[in-house]
């Protein structure tokens, strides 16, 4: 028999997109996010994304090396993930707590349940929730240059005024990547338009939250309150950046629709009755959680076939 | 008006460029042609000729095997050479009718129908039967039987399938263009069977010129008319056809006909017309060579039976190395290891590739990104469903609806993983159907 042609089931042609573009795209989508977070926090900012991308990139290398697989650091997601992650952390953190963070997040989240697409939680926001336990103090000094501290939410959450328009440009304090809404709207908007995520998840997430707030806050119908609460803490990263993470969300169309209700009522409860003023981080890896369940109750019913006891017409 | 759709597909380059600007051009085979006994789905036909016996153009060489079955006919004079297994495209060896042609092209008579309007439903069909016509777009669904539902009276739409959907393949295009009238004959005779219903062309919008020569020519057909379709993979499955011209949707467990509906292709309407009108039983089809391997891309007027080198060599041979040959198109054809095949009635191109994009990319583990979801053309999720078949979880496998897929491989395409989600889910859904079968 010939070797000249090389025999595989069809489809024989393919599509240009692989998964190290996907992952590239996001880190562009990043760029004005984490442009912005070093503008507004100094070098410290830079220095500790570039530790946390590095710890990453390192463990995961490291990891295959130690167990005997091939190396997937090219395929550019540990780099998110270090990225995600260090925009996550205040930037007056102690480097080695960050590269910590890293490690734990590539580690014990991503590469100890077997590797890109196999961990059930974010491994970004597992880390930062991992740091927030273990340097409690260190992660929620904000204290920096110009700002005396307090984040906006917690400023709000103490009954004092804070200006929407300062928040939705970024210049508050916060973690490095959170505090500009427009800079990660941009962003948002470049990923939206390549195809990398659609707004079912982001948006029924912001819906939900903003009904929530409607019916539950006490505020009632009041725009700055609302505003500040979008733009306040990490709203906007979390919906647009970590609550679409492919992995750890559900892919049934309906269940990315429950996946962003979950999200938003978690996020209302956490911010208006938890200890603390922010919420997105432990109502995304709660939901990630859920995925599971929010997968099997929203099987989508394939092409014609229509519901039980409806008769096709 | 837009044009019309369904939910779901993908867009793959269409490389119709290196063809459709090429008239067909008639190709008269040299050496021996085969026609395996099995060129539809169904019973084999029984070969009724011997070695050693002459036989003319248009001679029935095979007879149908059974209801669902279909005769098959020489499609070149000269004398029964062997009767024997031969390899086909897919690469099983089929009892095949080797004839040696004598290149006269001697041909029986053909008794054409003047008044093709007087003939009976019964007629009609009997002669369809009779010509060995089968769904000629891949399936080979003998079209006797198509055109034969329950209740004929309940047929509301003939759908003539002119997506031509499969990059590359110009075939159904070259005959739109070059015999369109051919085509509307084919319909006007369908139409004929089923009073009730309205003949459908539902065309591309990637081939406008086509679908003004078929708007022309059915201006004063009250019961024709043009849908132009979106330009969109796998806009000419049948079930997303359907729905993009009817709003119909069908399962696999389902018909056209339970929806009300029978679609033909363009090669197999005008088969209808040449059998009805002409008495010419099925002995040619339009095929394409093309593809960036090949020196000469062509469109052929051949006859059914023609190896696939002679092919290959009138379109000038590889103008470099060839690493992929498929036979049919890129998404749902055959790759061949083999070219010295024989063309069938299903057959539509020879598509020859310098570079196999498949081994191109190394498969790597799912991301769990959703693009096979959103393209998924019958609303699956072929990721967890290639899981499940990868590990034969055949409960879970069906729960998730996964015999529903009609394989037309858009997810493995879009796949940025470059995972075979395709092969993996076709592989799946045999082991299930065939365990069905067993109980």
């Amino acid at each position: 028999m010939s070797d000249l042609f090389h025999v595989s089931s069809s489809p024989h042609v393919r599509s240009k997109d692989t998964s190290g573009r996907i992952m590239l795209y996001v880190v562009l989508a990043l760029l004005p996010t984490t442009c912005f977070g070093i503008y507004n926090f100094g070098y410290r900012a830079a220095i500790l994304i570039l530790v946390t991308i590095a710890s990453c990139v390192a463990s995961e290398w490291v990891f295959e090396k130690i167990v005997h697989k091939k190396s997937t650091i090219n395929d550019f997601s540990a780099v998110v993930t270090g990225l995600l992650l260090s925009l996550n952390l205040p930037a007056t953190l102690p480097w080695w707590e960050a590269a910590l963070g890293g490690v734990f997040a590539i580690v014990i989240v991503k590469m100890l349940f077997g590797g890109l697409g196999q961990n059930f939680m974010n491994p970004a926001l597992g880390a930062r929730c991992f740091l927030l336990i273990a340097f409690a103090a260190d992660m929620t000094k904000f204290a920096i240059d110009d700002y005396t501290g307090a984040t906006p939410l917690a400023a709000m959450r103490n009954g004092e005024a804070v200006n929407a328009m300062d928040m939705l440009i970024g210049r508050t304090a916060g973690t490095i990547g959170e505090t500009s809404a427009i800079a990660i709207l941009f962003g948002a908007i470049v990923l939206i338009l390549l195809g990398v995520i659609d707004l079912r998840i982001p948006g029924t997430y912001i819906v939900t939250f903003v009904l929530f707030l409607l019916l539950f806050s006490g505020h009632g119908l009041d725009a700055n309150y609302i505003t500040a609460q979008l733009c306040g803490g990490g709203l906007m990263l979390g919906a647009f950046f970590m609550a679409t993470d492919y992995v750890t969300s559900p892919i049934t169309p309906n269940g990315k629709l429950l996946f962003g209700v979950c999200l938003g009522i978690l996020t209302g409860l956490f911010r208006m009755y938890g200890a603390n003023a922010e919420g997105v981080s432990f109502a995304i890896i709660l939901s990630n959680l859920l995925v599971p369940m929010i997968e099997k109750i929203t099987v989508p019913r394939a092409f014609g076939l229509v519901k039980e006891g409806k008769k096709h017409e | 008006m837009g044009s019309m759709t369904f939910k779901g597909g993908v867009h793959p380059y269409d490389g119709k460029d290196l063809s459709k600007d090429k008239p067909i051009r008639e190709l008269l085979p040299k050496g021996e042609l085969i026609y395996p006994v099995s060129q539809h789905i169904g019973a084999p036909a029984s070969p009724i000729v011997a070695v050693g016996d002459t036989v003319l153009r248009g001679q029935k060489i095979a007879e149908a095997g059974g209801f669902v079955s279909a005769p098959i006919y020489a499609s070149v004079s000269g004398t029964v050479k062997a009767i024997e297994p031969r390899r086909v495209t897919v690469g099983d060896m089929v009892t095949s009718i080797v004839i040696e042609n004598d290149g006269e092209m001697k041909e029986a008579e053909f008794q054409k129908t003047e008044d093709v309007s007087s003939l009976s439903r019964e007629e009609i069909i009997g002669k369809i039967k009779e010509a060995g016509i089968v769904g000629m777009g891949g399936a080979g669904f003998p079209t006797h039987v198509k055109l034969s539902p329950k209740e004929p009276d309940k047929i509301e739409y003939i759908i003539a399938n002119c997506a031509e959907c499969e990059p590359y393949l110009t075939s159904d295009y070259r005959r739109m263009i070059e015999q369109p009238e051919k085509l509307v004959a084919g319909m006007k005779i369908v139409l004929q069977l089923f009073p009730h219903a309205k003949g459908i062309f539902g065309v591309e919008d990637n081939k406008p010129d086509c679908i003004e020569k078929l708007n022309e020519l059915t201006a004063g057909e009250s019961r024709m008319e043009v849908a132009a379709l979106k330009t969109k993979y796998p806009q000419g499955g049948e079930r997303q056809l359907i729905y993009a011209v009817t709003k119909r949707s069908i399962h696999s467990k389902m018909l056209p006909a339970d929806a009300g509906c029978i679609v033909d292709n363009v090669e197999t309407l005008v088969a209808v017309y040449n059998a009805v009108a002409l008495g010419q039983p099925l002995m040619n089809r339009i095929f394409t060579v093309t593809g960036n391997a090949i020196a000469d891309p062509q469109n052929f007027y051949i006859c059914i039976g023609t190896n696939y080198q002679e092919l290959l060599d009138a379109a000038g041979g590889f103008k470099t190395e060839c690493k992929k040959m498929i036979a049919g198109g890129p998404m749902m054809g055959f790759a061949m290891f083999d070219i010295n095949v024989p063309t069938t009635k299903t057959t539509s191109s020879l598509l020859c590739f310098t570079e196999d994009e498949v081994a191109e990319y190394e498969s790597t583990a799912c991301i769990n990104c959703g693009r096979c979801v959103e393209a998924c053309p019958e609303l699956l999720v072929p990721s967890r469903l290639a899981d499940y078949g990868e590990r034969g979880l055949s409960g879970i496998f069906e729960k998730w609806h996964g015999l529903e897929c009609v394989e037309c491989g858009s997810c493995s395409y879009i796949c940025p993983a470059k995972r075979p989600l395709a092969q993996s889910i076709k592989t799946m859904k045999k082991q299930v159907l065939a365990a069905k079968r067993k109980k």
